[in-house]
C-alpha cells in the first residue's frame, strides 16, 4: 500500500514541477535560438545551434544595457535607503519608548490595507512639482520607507532582550552605538530577509516606474521590456533573451537566499 | 526625556517619508477626485474647478468603467478559488511524508513567484500564440482544436487567469505548507490509534486546523487580485474588445494616457473602498465562522 502511494505523490509532484518550470526553460532555450527558429510549424524545444546573437542584439541595438544599469542603480539605492530607515524605525517601535508609540503603530498597521495605487495620481503631481518626475529620484524617494518593512523588523526586534540593551546603557554606550553594535548584528537575519524582499520587489516593480519614468534612457528592465515587446512582437527569440535578462538576476538572488525569503514571507503573512 | 528624543530620531525619517509620500497622496486623491483636474489644469492650475461628486456620477454612467469592474470581478471570482485550490493541492503533496527531494520541489514550484511579472507575461504571450504557440501545439496533439487564447474575447480573461495562477500559486503554497507543518503530530497519532482513515483525518483534523490560515490567505489573495494591471497591460493591452480592461488598467489610461487625473483619482478611490469593503466582509465572515 505504501509503495504505490509514494509513487503517486512523487509522480504528481514531478509532473507539477515540470509544468511549472517548462515556461521558464522554454524562455531560456528560445533565447539561445537563431532568429526565426522558434516560430516553425512544429516549434522546436532546443536550439539547433546555440547562439548569443539575441543577447548582443539587445545590447547593441535595443539599448537594454542602459536599462540594466537603471535597474541595478535603482534597486541598490532603494534597498540600502529603505533598509536604513525601516530598520531604525522598526527597532524603535519595538524597543524604545516614546509618547504615542503604540497608537502610531496601530495606525500604520491599519494603513497596510490601502493599496499603493490609491495615491499614485497625487504622488505623480507632487513629484512633478518637486522636479522628480522622469528621474531616478521619482522612483527612489517614495520607496525610502515602507510600512511592511517597519512591521517586519519590529516583529523580529521584539525578541531582543531588554536586559541586553539596559546593560549596554549602564556601560555608558550611546543609543546610536547600541543600535550599531548590539541591535543591528542581532537583527542580521531579518535585515537579509528585508533586503531580499525589497530588492526583488523593486527590480520587478512595473506600474510606478512606468508612470514616473518617461525617457527611454531611464526605463528599468520591466518597463523597457514591455515597450520592446510592443515594437518587436514578431521577434520571439529577441523577446525571450530580454525576458531572461530581466528575470534571471532575481531568480539567482532567490536561489541563493531563499531561506531568508521564505522566512519573511511566512513571518509577514501572519500579521493579522 | 533624552531617550524619547533619541527614539524620535529613529522613527522620524521613516515616518516622514510614509507621511509625505503615502498618507498625503492618499488624502489628496480624495480631494482630487472631487475636481475636474485634467490636462488643462496640468498646464495652468487656474483651470481647476471643484465638481463635487461629478467624477463619480460620470464614472457610474461610463460603460467601460462597468466593464472594467466586471472584468476584474471575473478575474477575482474565478482566479482566486482556482489559485488557492492549486496552492492547497501543492502544499498537501509537499507535506506528505512520502516525498523525496522536498526542498527541490518546493523551490521549483515557488520559482514563478519571484520572476519578473512583465518578463514572464511576455513569455506566456508567445506560449498562448494561436498559430505557433506551445499551448495550442500540445492541445493539438491530444486532438483539441486551436484556441485563439488572447485574441478571442471569451478566452482572453481565462488565459490571463491561467497565467496568474501559474505565477502566484507558489506564494500561498508556502504559507499553507507552513500551516500544515504547524499542526501538532499527536492529533494525527491519536486519530490513527482510533482507527480513523486518512480521509477522515484530513476532514476532521487538517481542514479545521487550517481553516483560519485559508481564510487569511483568501483575504490577502482577493485584495491582491483586485489590483490586476500588468498582465493585461503586457499580454492584451485591455483587448480584445476590452474584455481584459481591469479597474487599474482603466485608471492608468484615464490618468496617464488621457490625463483626466480627477477622474482617475475617483477610480482609485472606488477600487480602494471596494477592496476595503470586501476585506471587512470577509474578516467578519471568517470570525463568525471560526468563532469558538
Amino acid at each position: 500500500m505504501r509503495w504505490p502511494a509514494g509513487f503517486l505523490v512523487n509522480g504528481l509532484l514531478l509532473g507539477a514541477a515540470a509544468v511549472t518550470i517548462a515556461p521558464l526553460a522554454w524562455m531560456l532555450s528560445v533565447s539561445l535560438m537563431a532568429p526565426g527558429e522558434a516560430t516553425a510549424p512544429t516549434p522546436p524545444l532546443l536550439p539547433a545551434r546555440l547562439t548569443l546573437e539575441n543577447y548582443t542584439e539587445l545590447f547593441a541595438r535595443a539599448g537594454m544595457g542602459r536599462s540594466v544599469l537603471n535597474s541595478v542603480v535603482l534597486t541598490t539605492a532603494v534597498t540600502l535607503l529603505s533598509l536604513l530607515f525601516n530598520v531604525a524605525a522598526g527597532y524603535a517601535f519595538a524597543k524604545l519608548r516614546f509618547a504615542g508609540r503604540d497608537r502610531l503603530f496601530r495606525l500604520l498597521l491599519v494603513a497596510l490595507v490601502i493599496p499603493a495605487q490609491v495615491g499614485m495620481v497625487p504622488l505623480f503631481l507632487m513629484l512633478k512639482h518637486l522636479g522628480l518626475v522622469n528621474s531616478y529620484g521619482g522612483v527612489i524617494v517614495p520607496a525610502m520607507a515602507s510600512i511592511f518593512g517597519i512591521f517586519l523588523v519590529r516583529q523580529y526586534a521584539l525578541s531582543i532582550p531588554d536586559d541586553l540593551l539596559e546593560a549596554a546603557r549602564l556601560d555608558g554606550a550611546s543609543e546610536l552605538r547600541i543600535f550599531r553594535s548590539v541591535v543591528v548584528p542581532l537583527l542580521g537575519p531579518i535585515i537579509v530577509t528585508l533586503a531580499v524582499f525589497t530588492s526583488l520587489g523593486t527590480w520587478n516593480d512595473f506600474m510606478w516606474p512606468l508612470i514616473v519614468l518617461n525617457d527611454r534612457e531611464l526605463y528599468t528592465l520591466p518597463v523597457a521590456l514591455a515597450s520592446l515587446s510592443r515594437e518587436h512582437v514578431q521577434d520571439t527569440e529577441l523577446m525571450m533573451a530580454g525576458s531572461v535578462l530581466t528575470t534571471l538576476p532575481v531568480l539567482l538572488v532567490f536561489l541563493l537566499l531563499q531561506r531568508f525569503y521564505i522566512q519573511g514571507l511566512v513571518l509577514g503573512s501572519v500579521k493579522e | 526625556m533624552r531617550r524619547a528624543g533619541v527614539a524620535w530620531c529613529f522613527v522620524a525619517p521613516a515616518l516622514l517619508v510614509i507621511a509625505v509620500f503615502f498618507f498625503v497622496p492618499v488624502l489628496a486623491a480624495l480631494a482630487l477626485s472631487l475636481t475636474d483636474f485634467d490636462i488643462y489644469a496640468l498646464a495652468d492650475r487656474r483651470n481647476l474647478r471643484l465638481v463635487g461628486l461629478g467624477n463619480y456620477a460620470q464614472l457610474l454612467q461610463t460603460p467601460l468603467f462597468w466593464q472594467a469592474f466586471g472584468n476584474t470581478l471575473y478575474f477575482v471570482i474565478v482566479g482566486v478559488p482556482l489559485s488557492i485550490a492549486v496552492s492547497f493541492g501543492a502544499a498537501l503533496l509537499l507535506h506528505s511524508p512520502l516525498v523525496r527531494f522536498r526542498g527541490f520541489y518546493r523551490t521549483a514550484l515557488f520559482a514563478p513567484v519571484v520572476t519578473t511579472l512583465v518578463a514572464v507575461a511576455v513569455v506566456w504571450r508567445y506560449l498562448f500564440n494561436p498559430v505557433n504557440g506551445w499551448l495550442n501545439y500540445a492541445l493539438g496533439r491530444v486532438g483539441i482544436p486551436p484556441v485563439d487564447w488572447l485574441g478571442d474575447p471569451h478566452w482572453a480573461m481565462p488565459a490571463i487567469i491561467v497565467f496568474a495562477v501559474w505565477k502566484n500559486f507558489g506564494y500561498n503554497m508556502v504559507i499553507l505548507l507552513a500551516g500544515l507543518q504547524s499542526i501538532p503530530p499527536p492529533l494525527y497519532e491519536a486519530a490513527q490509534v482510533d482507527g480513523a482513515s486518512a480521509w477522515r483525518q484530513f476532514r476532521h483534523i487538517t481542514l479545521p486546523m487550517l481553516a483560519p490560515i485559508v481564510a487569511m490567505v483568501n483575504i490577502l489573495t482577493v485584495a491582491g487580485y483586485l489590483q490586476l494591471f500588468a498582465e493585461p497591460y503586457v499580454m492584451t493591452q485591455g483587448g480584445p474588445m476590452q474584455s481584459t480592461v481591469s479597474v487599474l488598467y482603466f485608471m492608468y489610461e484615464e490618468g496617464f494616457k488621457w490625463w483626466n487625473l480627477g477622474s482617475a483619482s475617483a477610480v482609485a478611490f472606488i477600487l480602494f473602498l471596494f477592496i476595503f469593503a470586501v476585506t471587512a466582509l470577509q474578516l467578519r465572515l471568517s470570525r463568525w465562522q471560526y468563532a469558538p
